[in-house]
């Protein structure tokens, strides 16, 4: 019983810094309605420099000035973000915001191990915390009762703030009409940079707090936004008290799936938001929301099959790209079928974010699984190749289904959110389940057979696959299916109302474009011959996001373009510096705020407005195809 | 002059909805703006306290030139606004309704606290810690009056504000808007009732399609009854 009792408050105690964290995205999120992905990234920032502070000063003064110092300095950050990047943001899209502060997160990923060090830092105990106390035999380190205190007391500090304060009455105000608050003479601009500097200073702090218990490292921040989501998605995004209360929960259900399910704890954690979801999918405390700001994608630019001439195109540079072989070499053609595969996850994504308007953060999830649905087979079973890449899909086809279903039952940030927690899942579960999936050691050996086992002819059945992937998303796009799952994701209730079952629609475009980026993945571990757990990390996730949004996300053809140019890049620039995500991260905010329309976009803007010179009308064909899809 | 509009031109988009709009305000005045539903009396009042993105010409308030000010910029200087749709924050108590509206004093313009406001609309005073969202529309309409005075603006947008209401709290709302006048604020109330507008006004303008096609005393829009049928629907 004891035993329990001590599991119960490590619980609680883990459950101080998750509470800090969550309630720092939720305040802002109320006022600026941005999802802060970067938030991860302010909580490993809080910890690395309470670190330094604590190593700096010593005694009882230095250990706790410094944790203060810390969160005070990151929120000091967190201004200058607000003010510079985020001030630009907050109109766009709700994907460009969340790209934006996820390349965020990537930049200071690099950032930290530049200045800290790719080591775990341990810090030193709390002054005055360093004991611990018995109870009944279990010893409970005095530090988890600080923290199990801590929690309750900020919480009320919280809500004094938000009651009693007439800053909190004009955030409240704010959270629910902001334009009104402004035309009551209050300056938004202020009170915005106000808030995100509060939600900063607590994710900080909830960072800072942690050095007493756990390492800090720079993988921290990954770990806690997708324990974050997790909260706020059964808490309820906005609400305080749900942040609370889920915090305990979930602490709760991982310190006791650790004793249920030893190596894949998180299963327990994912069983209950999954029920919180199917129940009330606004989360225990949240309100259900007004339909978000549009995804982008759908600003109308009608889509049109491809004309005869552009057939012929696609048809030339086809064969052009399959001549390749005759000219190039070895090394030459094994980033050719990289870039092919590519091609591949990235129109799957893409299929789904712009045809299907639900912008998933955890793509890599699918390809992940069809790679190791693949070395599974060869490795396990011993099934040739033909029938590997045929079955290997397969799992990333029930991966899809089932997260899927439930992703679908929510849209915009939600729906982001909860798709990178999934893919965060699966990607753990890959990382300890070490007796199936080699853990980090991942699955090796993986070899095609002969017949495709020569760079030319690998190549060439990459490039193959790529280009039948491309044409039957796009006979999708323009079947009726096609026009229904457009219809959805632009008018949900209209299209209700004719009698379309929209998350049905959904769900099927979502295990299509699981499926697909699974038959990526499949042919990506023949590639390579191995599979390991960043398969499905959230870095390639983000890589795919970038692709779609490179080539543009409003074109069918943009995904396409931006794989390549942005493969092709990739894989120079990996073999030029060290410091690829700092890179990455600035590529991708820079995208957004200067170039949201991507390459082909641009382009088409470009064509576009050429083309309305010359002849002034467009075409009634064009923009009768999207009213039909109505 | 108090307010001055000049040249106001705004759009929707690519809709052009107001034309060349002029209108002038004196020192404690109350001046109806008068149209069908419609022909732009809110587009009027939300481009003059700068909610409108789109549009040209020029305001000056109090002789200063407020055009491309922010909006909490313009409001702040003592011109206030109350939106049509009312927008009460229906989570926050009236009390807290009105802090978000409280601005500091202002030299020369007329001064309301809590308690002022409550002996101007009664029925507020009994219900201070009542969410909005539990209010009547009538009591909800008075909120809003009340919460932009808490700014203690000088002149003060209002647009209909006897819209939907009930005919004893229009009654009210005629008492209440006398009293701001008699406490020396400036008022543009928008109107389709040309009654109600009768009972408070020393001029009007009438609006049509976006044009203001009258401007005079009440005296001269009764001798002008062909104007009147026109473009009013009575
Ligand atoms: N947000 C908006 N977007 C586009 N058109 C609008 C919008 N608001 C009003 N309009 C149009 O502008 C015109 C004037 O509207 P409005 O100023 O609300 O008139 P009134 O207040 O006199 O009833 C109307 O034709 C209306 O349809
Ligand atoms: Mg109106």
């Amino acid at each position: 019983m004891a035993f329990y009792i001590v599991q119960f408050l490590t619980g609680l105690a883990s459950a101080a810094s998750l509470f800090l964290v969550a309630s720092g995205l939720s305040i802002i999120f109320g006022v600026t309605r941005i999802v802060n992905f970067a938030h991860g990234a302010f909580y490993m920032l809080g910890a690395y420099v309470a670190f330094t502070l604590t190593e700096r000063f010593s005694g009882a003064f230095g250990f706790w000035g410094g944790i203060l110092v810390a969160a005070l300095a990151v929120a000091a950050i967190g201004v200058l973000v607000e003010m510079v990047l985020l001030r630009r943001i907050y109109h766009s899209p709700e994907l460009f915001q969340l790209l934006a502060t996820f390349g965020l997160t990537l930049m200071v990923e690099d950032l930290v191990v530049l200045i800290w060090g790719p080591d775990d830092l341990v810090g030193r105990r709390a002054p005055g915390f360093k004991g611990a106390i018995d109870f009944f035999g279990q010893n409970i380190p005095s530090y988890d009762l600080f923290l199990i205190v801590l929690g309750p007391v900020v919480l009320g500090v919280l809500w004094l703030l938000f009651q009693r304060t007439r800053w909190g009455v004009l955030v409240r105000a704010a959270t629910q009409d902001r334009d009104m608050v402004a035309a009551l003479g209050v300056n938004q601009k202020w009170l915005f940079t106000s808030v995100f500097a509060l939600g900063v200073f607590l994710a900080a702090l909830g960072g800072a707090l942690q050095i007493p218990r756990d390492a800090v490292n720079h993988a921290m921040d990954l770990r806690v936004i997708v324990e974050v989501f997790v909260v706020v998605v059964i808490g309820g995004l906005g609400s305080i008290i749900g942040a609370f209360v889920a915090a305990v929960l979930v602490s709760e259900l991982n310190a006791f799936g650790i004793l249920i399910f030893p190596k894949i704890s998180i299963i327990l954690v994912f069983l209950v938001m999954a029920v919180v979801l199917i129940v009330r999918p606004w989360g225990l405390f949240g309100k259900p929301e007004a339909p978000a700001r549009r995804t982008p994608g759908l600003t109308v630019n009608p889509w049109r099959p491809l004309t005869v001439n552009e057939r012929l195109a696609a048809i030339a540079v086809l064969v052009v790209a399959a001549a390749l072989p005759f000219v190039a070499g070895n090394y030459l053609l094994t980033v050719g079928s990289e870039i092919a595969i590519f091609v591949i996850f990235a129109v799957s994504l893409h299929f789904l974010m712009s045809v299907g308007g639900l912008a998933s953060f955890g793509h890599a999830a699918y390809f992940g699984l069809g790679a190791y649905g693949v070395a599974l087979l060869a490795k396990m079973v011993g099934l040739p190749m033909i029938a590997c890449l045929l079955l290997g899909p397969l799992l990333g086809l029930m991966g899809a289904a089932v997260f899927g279903f439930f992703a679908v039952q929510l849209s915009g940030v939600y729906f982001a959110m909860l798709t990178l927690a999934f893919a965060q899942i699966v990607w753990s579960i890959a990382f300890q389940w070490v007796s199936v999936t080699g853990g980090d050691n991942g699955i090796l050996g993986v070899w095609p057979e002969k017949w495709a086992a020569s760079p030319s002819h690998f190549y060439w059945l990459s490039l193959g696959i790529a280009a039948l992937a491309v044409v039957i998303l796009r006979i999708i796009v323009f079947s009726p299916f096609g026009f229904a799952l457009r219809a959805t994701r632009d008018s949900p209730l209209r299209s209700e109302a004719i009698g379309i079952n929209g998350k049905r629609i959904q769900w099927t475009a979502f295990v299509i474009a699981g499926t697909v980026a699974g038959l990526a993945g499949a042919l990506f571990a023949y590639l390579k011959g191995s599979v390991f757990p960043d398969n499905m990390g959230i870095s390639l996730s983000v890589d795919a996001l970038v692709m779609v949004l490179l080539g543009g996300v409003e074109t069918v053809s943009g995904a396409v373009v931006g794989a390549i140019v942005y493969k092709a890049l990739n894989i120079w620039l990996v073999s030029q510096t060290d410091l690829s995500k700092l890179v990455l991260g600035g590529f991708v905010v820079l995208i957004v705020v200067a170039f949201p329309k991507g390459i082909v976009g641009t382009l088409e803007a470009y064509m576009h407005r050429r083309r309305k010179s010359s002849s002034s009308a467009p075409s009634p064909l064009l923009t009768s195809r999207i009213e039909s899809a109505e | 002059m108090k307010l001055t509009v000049k040249d106001l031109n705004s759009f929707y988009g690519p809709a052009h909805i107001l034309f060349d709009i002029a209108l002038e305000v004196g020192e404690g005045e109350v001046v109806a703006l008068l149209g069908r539903n419609g022909a732009g009396k809110s587009t009027t009042f939300r481009s003059i306290v700068g909610l409108v993105e789109n549009r040209s010409g020029r305001v000056m308030f109090e002789g200063r030139d407020v055009s491309d000010l922010p909006t909490h910029a313009i409001v702040r200087g003592g011109l206030g606004y109350v939106p049509e749709e009312r927008r009460i924050f229906t989570d926050l108590t009236v009390e807290e309704n009105l802090e978000v509206g409280r601005q500091p004093k202002r030299p020369g313009a007329p001064q309301w606290d809590r308690e002022k406001l409550f002996k101007l609309f009664p029925n507020l005073g009994e219900m201070r810690s009542r969410p909005g969202g539990r209010m009547s529309g009538g009591e909800q309409q008075m909120l809003t009056i009340a919460r932009t005075l808490m700014g203690n603006p000088s002149l003060v947008l209002l647009d209909e504000p006897s819209e939907g209401l009930s005919p004893k709290i229009v009654e009210q709302m005629v008492d209440a808007i006398l009293a701001m006048k008699k406490e020396g604020v400036s008022i543009v109330v928008s109107e389709q009732n040309l009654h109600f507008a009768r009972l408070i006004s020393d001029r009007a303008y009438i609006i049509e399609r976006g044009r203001i096609c009258f401007g005079g005393t009440m005296a001269e829009l009764d001798a002008r009854p062909d104007v009147r049928d026109a473009h009013l629907s009575l």
